[in-house]
C-alpha cells in the first residue's frame, strides 16, 4: 500500500500556543482513518495544514507526494467537510448542489440525490433557515457525493439525529466498499464510529498521543475489578492507567494482559472487562500526564 | 462485534456458524466483503481479514473474479474443530466447578441425563 498523506515533525504555532506539536505520521491510501482527541487538541488545525489552508510554521507535508499549499492538482482530489461552513448569504441547498461538481471531478450526482432524499433535506429553503442538523446533511451530502479520493470530515454531524448519523455511517461504508478512497473522520462520538475505522490517530494537546491499527487498539487495554486487596496484588508492578474505587472495591485499567495474566486473575477472583475505544481516550487524555500513559500502550503494543 | 476479541475473528466465527447450521452449504457462494462489512457495520477491510481466516483455512475458497464460495467437506472439519473446542471450553472447565462442589461423577452423569430429558 502507498501513502496518501505523509507528514513529518509538522508544527504550528499561533503566537504562544502550540496547536500541532511535532508531529510524524503517514496515512495509507484506501482507509478509514479517525482522528481523535479532546477539544482544542488541534485535530482541525491539522486538518486545515493538510488541505493547504494554513501554513506550517515547521515541518514537511505530503499529500498524494506533493505540497498541497496552492497546489490545484492535489486540492482537486480533496474534500474537506468542516464543522461550521460558511455559505454565501442568499445560498439554497440547491445551489450547492449544482456548484459542487465544478470543484469535484468524481462528483455523483445521483448519489447526492440519494442523500438528499434520505437526509429530507428541502433544497428550496435559504441555508440560514436551515436547522444545525440540516446544515450538517449538506456537509455530508458534498463529502460522500463528491467522492474525493481524500476526504476529510471534521466533526459532520453536528445536531444530526440519531437516524440521519445512522445514514451517514451505512451510506459512508456502502459507498466505500463500491468506490474505496481515504477517508479521515473527527468526531467525538467514538463508539459509534470504533468500528468503521481502520486506523486510529488521538491528538492530544498538539502532541500525537497514539498512532494504531484500530484491531490492535481494541484489547490493548483492560479493566481490573475486584477487591481492592485482589486487584492491588494483581496490577502490583504494572502501570495503571487509571483508578478508581468505591470502599474496599478496586477498578484499574492496565495495559494489555497476556492469556496468562487473564488465567490468573480469574483465578484470584478478579473481573476483566474490556476497555472501548472512547474509554481508552477518556483514560488517555483525561489528564494531563499524558506521556506515562502513552508509555503504557506503547509497551503492550 | 462487542466482547473484547477483535472483530475478524468474530467475523470468521458468524460465518463459521452459518456453515454449520447449514445457512451456507458447500459450494455456495458466500456474502461479498462489502455486503458483510455493510450488515455488521464494520471496516471492510476487518471483514475482508475475518473471510481472510477461512480462506486460509480452506474453508472458503476463490474464484477469481466470481466471488467466495464454501469449500466441501467445510461442515464436517468445522464441527471436529468445535468438537475439541467444545471439550476445551466446556468440559474441563465443567470438571473443575464439579470438582470443586464436590459432585461425584456418577451424579453428574445422572444431571446430563436429566438435562437431556427436560
Amino acid at each position: 500500500m502507498s501513502a496518501v498523506v505523509e507528514v513529518s515533525h509538522l508544527t504550528r504555532r499561533f503566537g504562544d500556543t502550540t496547536a500541532v506539536d511535532d508531529v510524524s505520521f503517514s496515512v495509507q491510501k484506501n482507509t478509514i482513518h479517525g482522528l481523535l482527541g479532546r477539544n482544542g487538541a488541534g485535530k482541525t488545525t491539522l486538518m486545515q495544514l493538510l488541505t493547504g489552508q494554513d501554513f506550517a510554521t515547521r515541518g514537511e507535508i505530503r499529500v498524494f507526494g506533493e505540497q498541497p499549499v496552492e497546489n490545484s492538482g492535489v486540492l482537486k482530489n480533496v474534500c474537506f467537510i468542516k464543522e461550521s461552513q460558511r455559505y454565501p448569504d442568499d445560498f439554497k441547498p440547491r445551489h450547492v448542489f449544482t456548484s459542487a461538481p465544478w470543484f469535484f471531478p468524481n462528483w455523483d450526482a445521483a448519489l447526492a440525490d440519494r442523500l438528499i432524499a434520505d437526509f429530507r433535506l428541502p433544497l428550496n429553503r435559504r441555508i440560514k433557515k436551515l436547522s444545525r442538523g440540516q446544515l450538517s446533511a449538506i456537509g455530508v451530502i458534498v463529502g460522500l457525493a463528491s467522492r474525493a479520493p481524500l476526504t476529510f470530515f471534521d466533526e459532520p454531524y453536528l445536531g444530526l439525529d440519531a437516524v440521519a448519523r445512522q445514514i451517514f455511517y451505512d451510506r459512508l461504508l456502502e459507498d466505500f466498499g463500491e468506490h474505496p478512497r481515504t477517508v479521515i473522520l473527527s468526531t467525538h462520538l467514538i463508539d459509534e464510529v470504533s468500528n468503521l475505522l481502520e486506523h486510529v490517530l488521538v491528538i492530544d494537546e498538539g502532541k500525537l498521543l497514539i498512532d494504531q491499527d484500530a484491531e490492535t487498539l481494541r484489547g490493548s487495554a483492560t479493566t481490573v475489578v475486584g477487591t481492592r486487596q485482589g486487584v492491588d496484588a494483581f496490577v502490583a508492578d504494572r502501570e495503571v492507567l487509571h483508578r478508581d474505587g468505591v470502599g474496599g472495591l478496586a477498578s484499574v485499567t492496565v495495559g494489555r494482559l497476556t492469556p496468562q495474566d487473564r488465567a490468573r486473575a480469574t483465578e484470584m477472583g478478579l473481573e476483566l472487562s474490556p476497555v472501548s475505544l472512547q474509554q481508552l481516550v477518556v483514560r488517555l487524555t483525561g489528564s494531563s500526564r499524558t506521556s506515562s500513559s502513552q508509555t503504557v500502550l506503547e509497551q503492550s503494543a | 462485534m462487542d466482547d473484547s476479541r477483535p472483530i475478524f475473528v468474530q467475523i470468521a466465527e458468524l460465518i463459521e456458524n452459518d456453515i454449520i447450521a447449514g445457512a451456507l452449504p458447500e459450494e455456495a457462494q458466500v456474502p461479498s466483503t462489502n455486503e458483510f462489512a455493510a450488515f455488521h457495520r464494520i471496516n471492510p477491510a476487518t471483514a475482508g481479514k475475518g473471510v481472510n481466516v477461512l480462506v486460509d483455512d480452506g474453508i472458503l475458497y476463490k474464484k477469481r473474479g466470481i466471488g467466495m464460495f464454501v469449500a466441501s467437506g467445510a461442515r464436517d472439519r468445522l464441527v471436529a474443530k468445535r468438537r475439541d473446542q467444545f471439550q476445551n471450553e466446556f468440559i474441563a472447565p465443567l470438571m473443575v466447578e464439579a470438582e470443586k462442589l464436590g459432585i461425584g461423577e456418577a451424579q453428574l452423569i445422572d444431571m446430563i441425563r436429566k438435562e437431556g430429558t427436560a
